[in-house]
């Protein structure tokens, strides 16, 4: 009898197409990495790799006196090294049990804000201009080039300012500067405007971001996430109001939440809400200046002024310490967060009693935005990965550091 | 000779390839002509495009080579004439030196039956518009194969894209122009702008609106412009189909996609805006050339005008996501047209009826 073996047809096969998306791509910020899976136009699995721009920074912390690593926080987040600066200066100061006077806090807050304003503006620009709107990208980088020129006048860097110093700030500000502020603040909110006539209510925009990369509440907070991310799914957590440093007890500011789960275009709303608040800070900023001076009064843990040094023998033992062996600083170990424009940036510091730090940790919002990733991505279009990107507002300089 | 030349064809042909080869003569010169025309007007539309932008950006756009930055689009195209032409490993060599011909082919071949001005046409055949359309259907040709050929992901994800995008709204684009030419009764670029004549403003666009907003659209979709440009996505897909390329095959490319934006604004502006056709009260006192000169330049302003747009449109608008691009594609854009098509015979059998 002849047996018939039964004719199984065989499947169509399909192949999942995986792409290398970077670390050389228009659209990555940088040098991020996607490895991504896809199934036509949809995304099976992403998988992100970081690493490219890893300069040891932490490392590099722990052969450096407290004093000379400062420069190493400007090349963390490279686009507002103002807010680096004020978050390694708040931990090394709480360190080392010292406090800058009333007048450096104030001017830190103003800076920190134009800070805050120069990133959220480069997100706005690169977020809108992935999505392919072009023209809010070039409007935007005018405004921030003047906040550039405005630190070239403060402090003659634009870029990698570090302006900030452990115990107060590098130099006083001038009246000139003030002025050029002030005009630029009261211009400002009308820019905003412009750029949300373009973008906010857009069609196209809405379509592209709403309902695009969410996240619940609860699931931002279990990834660790903080600042706008964290903001857009409705927590109102911003160390500025929950940890005040600086002078930001003391300015009034409010914070925008989106609802809960958040996404793609409550970010985007969130953050525009905030560049509008960073503007009210500033300008209380420049209208309340306490007059005094600059930089604390701590020979021992401060640099004393270049003039005293070469007149005076005792500042100069003083300069001669510090720069070689470092401050004397008591054993222990200490954590400060700050809020930066990408989220909560936090320092921690272990001290064994030398100059240098034994451990410096940086914790990076970058990096913790970008292990979400993949999370916000799976599911969606090729397309929302681009959104999702724009949307998640990391520097690699930060996040691989 | 003559009389050996007759006794061998027979008496008279000599007159007819006599008249045959003056005709020959003609059409390439006009051929020439309107190419030669056509690229310079390519080449300014390049040069245009960044200064209108530019401008909306708060920038200058190109102004250093030749006074007003005038000489930019010979600097540009000396430039990617001189570069290295770098093929891809493994990459499909013929089909891959093929399809940026094929893509700027199509392109300048639409040119052939489009009238400039009152009776001059390369070609003034009566299914002009039907050649465009096989024409612009040919172009996505070179686009999926210089994706396919190039051997890279990217360039392949965006032939994949602009295959499906150009098959879709080449129906909405088709349908949209089938009420103007139930309105023409015919399919000769000619004959549609002499039939507005008889319609309030000279236009098609006022009775068949659905028509042309319907085409307005799908030509942006057609020409891989801003908001439809995903084939070509630089923040997703780099360059789209045409990553790979490099040196005077890009170029090849760049100006087939400017040719194809010339021609979509030549047909908006001759099946709905009326094209050459001046209002007679402007004509009547004119002698027959100045007429036809005043003619051209008004079809060429209503072809700027629509470039502009284009660009207006680029400066301003984001990108729509691949699924949103088909919804708009399929479930209003046909639909659309199709209601267009049932509206404007409704009316013409009511009208009809009424005589």
């Amino acid at each position: 009898m002849e047996h018939s073996e039964p004719v199984i047809e065989k499947p169509f096969e399909t192949k999942e197409l995986t792409i290398s998306m970077g670390p050389q791509h228009p659209a990555t910020h940088g040098v991020l990495r996607l490895v991504l899976d896809l199934d036509g136009e949809n995304v099976v699995k992403c998988t992100p790799y970081v690493g490219y721009l890893h300069r040891g920074v932490e490392k590099l912390g722990e052969n450096r006196t407290y004093l000379a690593a400062l420069p190493l926080s400007d090349r963390l987040d490279y686009i507002s090294s103002m807010n680096n600066n004020v978050g390694y200066v708040n931990a090394v100061e709480k360190l080392f049990g010292i406090e800058a006077p009333e007048r450096a806090k104030y001017i830190r807050t103003m800076v920190a804000e134009m800070g805050r304003l120069s990133s959220h503006i480069i997100w706005l620009g690169t977020h809108v201009i992935d999505i392919g709107a072009t023209t809010p990208f070039l409007l935007a980088m005018t405004e921030r080039e003047r906040i550039l020129d405005l630190f070239e006048m403060l402090c003659g860097a634009r870029l990698t300012v570090s302006y900030p110093r452990v115990g107060g700030v590098r130099n006083d500000i001038s009246q000139e500067f003030l002025d050029e502020l002030y005009e630029f603040i009261l211009e400002f909110p009308h820019r905003i405007d412009d750029y949300e006539t373009l973008v906010t209510e857009n069609r196209i925009w809405k379509d592209r971001t709403v309902g695009v990369g969410i996240i619940s509440a609860k699931e931002a907070v279990n990834w660790g996430l903080t600042g706008g991310m964290l903001r857009g799914s409705g927590i109102d957590y911003d160390v500025r109001k929950y940890v005040p440093y600086d002078a930001y007890d003391k300015v009034d500011f409010m914070i925008p939440v989106g609802k809960d789960p958040g996404d793609c275009y409550d970010r985007y709303k969130v953050r525009v809400e905030e560049m509008r608040q960073a503007n009210r800070i500033i300008k209380q900023c420049v209208e309340n200046l306490p007059a005094g001076p600059v930089m604390a009064d701590a020979p021992k843990f401060t640099l004393p002024p270049k003039d005293l040094v070469l007149r005076d023998m005792e500042h100069l033992i003083h300069q001669f310490v510090l720069i070689t062996k470092g401050p004397s600083v008591a054993e222990g170990e200490v954590y400060v967060g700050t809020e930066v424009p990408k989220g909560e940036l936090g320092f921690y510091f272990v001290s064994d009693g030398t100059g240098k730090p034994y451990r410096m940790r940086v914790r990076a919002p970058s990096y913790v935005h970008a292990s979400v990733l993949p999370r916000l991505c799976k599911g969606g279009y090729v397309a929302d990965v681009i959104a999702n990107i724009g949307t998640i507002d990391i520097v690699l300089g930060e996040c691989d550091r | 000779m003559t009389g050996l030349f007759e006794a061998i064809v027979g008496p008279g042909s000599l007159d007819y390839i006599i008249n045959l080869v003056i005709m020959l003569i003609i059409i390439l010169l006009k051929i020439a002509a309107v190419v030669a025309v056509a690229l310079l007007h390519v080449a300014y539309a390049t040069y245009f495009e960044r200064k209108v932008i530019g401008h909306m950006q708060l920038r200058l756009g190109p102004r250093e080579v030749g006074p007003l930055g005038l000489f930019q689009p010979f600097a540009d195209g000396v430039k990617l004439f001189f570069k290295e032409d770098i093929i891809p490993a493994d990459a499909d060599k013929p089909l891959f030196y093929l399809a940026p011909v094929i893509f700027f082919i199509s392109a300048l071949t639409s040119l052939s039956v489009l009238p400039f001005f009152d009776g001059f046409a390369v070609a003034n055949i009566n299914i002009g518009l039907l050649f465009l359309f096989a024409m612009s259907s040919l172009g996505a040709y070179g686009i999926v194969l210089s994706g396919w050929s190039s051997n890279s992901k990217y360039a392949f994800l965006g032939g994949l894209r602009s295959a499906s995008q150009v098959i879709s709204y080449e129906i909405a684009m088709g349908l949209s122009l089938v009420g103007v030419m139930m309105m023409a009764g015919s399919l000769n670029l000619s004959d549609i702008v002499r039939a507005q004549q008889h319609y309030p403003l000279g236009l098609f666009a006022v009775p068949q609106f659905l028509g042309f907003f319907v085409f307005v659209v799908a030509a942006f979709a057609e020409t891989n412009r801003l908001p439809f440009d995903l084939p070509e996505a630089e923040s997703e897909l780099v360059a789209g189909y045409f990553t790979e390329y490099s040196g005077f095959r890009f170029a090849l490319f760049f100006l087939g996609e400017y040719t194809g934006m010339l021609i979509m604004s030549a047909i908006a502006s001759l099946c709905f805006l009326g094209g050459w056709g001046l209002p007679s009260f402007v004509t009547a006192g004119l002698p027959v050339v100045a007429a036809k000169v005043l003619g051209l330049f008004w079809f060429l302003a209503k072809v700027y005008a629509f470039m502009f747009f284009y660009y207006w449109v680029r400066a301003t608008l984001p990108r729509y996501r691949y699924d949103q691009l088909m919804a708009i594609g399929w479930k209003l854009l046909i639909p659309l047209a199709l209601a267009n098509i049932v509206i404007t015979g409704l009316v013409k059998i009511w009208i009809k009826g009424m005589v």
